[in-house]
């Protein structure tokens, strides 16, 4: 099995690359495009706001330069705090770029933006009798990914560590247990910080990373973008691979028989 | 008239359209959406749709976000 015969198929589309980027906190339009070339990401989330009335009207759009004809636009709910707010944000997404991929998230508490499950639970609910395909993120519980999955969300999205928080794998074993029970995609969505995180979330068996601010906030973005999708693609093949057992003791590499000293 | 407009006052003529209104803020034929008093304004009907007194008018795009 090599990796380009492996795709990631969310909503009934395959994707090359397990790979999916925020495009906020970079200095300009210029850094966000060349770091989400640099990652080799197909999906590419974006936020929905205001628009600034008072601002140049000829300023390049963040759609002018992330096409829509050639990403997967994954509008986010970043910043709701309830199911009401997050559901006005999807239907302005699908108003703005047809786009019925969502990434839903509904925030609990502005320290840990850990998710508000109940809110979540009832976004979820709406949006997916409106007919949007929501991945939704969540916290990683086992019984939460389980139940939304079976609410019909095209992709679960546990943390691995607080948004932004660059903590890595936290919970490794609420992972194992999450994907053994999955029946959608399952995608680490926030908390990593280098290449060795997201190498160990595909290790695995995720189904891809979802990340933003572990590039973004890098010294060089655009070389830690490229060490994400290495990372990706390292862990990916080690989990199709397999991985030898755990051992206590030893084991020689080389022959133990025909040594000529005594 | 006075509407509300992304959160601030805004004082415009009576039966603007959101067309109208888009095309005087300078934000026509741009990648936006718009929302008045909670609810979808359809781009095909942006022409059509008049705004009354009152009104709470979103305008909203894409923006970097993760």
């Amino acid at each position: 099995m090599t990796i380009q015969k492996d795709p990631l198929v969310i909503a009934g589309r395959a994707y090359q690359s397990r790979l999916l980027v925020g495009t906020g906190k970079y200095k300009d339009f210029a850094e966000t495009r060349a770091a989400v070339d640099a990652a080799g990401a197909e999906i590419i989330t974006v936020a929905l706001r205001r628009v600034n009335l008072g601002q140049d009207k000829d300023a390049p759009n963040l759609l002018d330069v992330l096409p829509p004809d050639r990403f997967t636009i994954l509008p986010n709910t970043a910043g709701c705090y309830t199911a009401e707010d997050a559901v006005r944000t999807c239907r302005l997404a699908r108003e703005l770029g047809d786009w019925k991929l969502v990434k839903l998230e509904v925030i609990g508490d502005p320290q840990t933006l850990y998710p508000d499950m109940r809110q979540t639970y009832e976004a979820a609910k709406i949006l997916i009798a409106e007919g949007f395909e929501v991945m939704v993120y969540s916290v990683d519980d086992p019984v939460a990914c389980k139940t939304f999955a079976e609410m019909g969300c095209v992709a679960v999205m546990p943390l691995a560590a607080p948004i932004g928080s660059g903590l890595g794998i936290r919970n490794p074993y609420n992972l194992r247990i999450i994907l053994e029970q999955a029946t959608v995609p399952i995608l680490v969505d926030a908390g990593v910080g280098t290449a060795s995180d997201v190498a160990v979330a595909m290790e695995l068996g995720c189904d891809g990373v979802l990340l933003n601010t572990a590039i973004a906030a890098a010294k060089d973005p655009l070389l830690m973008a490229e060490a994400m999708r290495l990372g990706v693609d390292a862990g990916r093949k080690a989990f199709l691979a397999g991985r030898m057992p755990r051992k206590l003791y030893a084991s020689a590499s080389s022959p133990v028989d025909g040594t000529f000293f005594e | 008239m006075q509407i509300q407009v992304n959160g601030a006052a805004r004082e415009v003529p009576e039966q603007i359209t959101v067309l109208a209104l888009l095309a005087e803020l300078g934000w026509a034929d741009r990648r936006v959406a718009v929302e008045r008093n909670g609810e979808i304004v359809p781009r095909s009907t942006h022409a059509q749709a008049v705004i009354e007194a009152g009104d709470r008018l979103e305008i909203i795009q894409a923006v970097g976000g993760g």
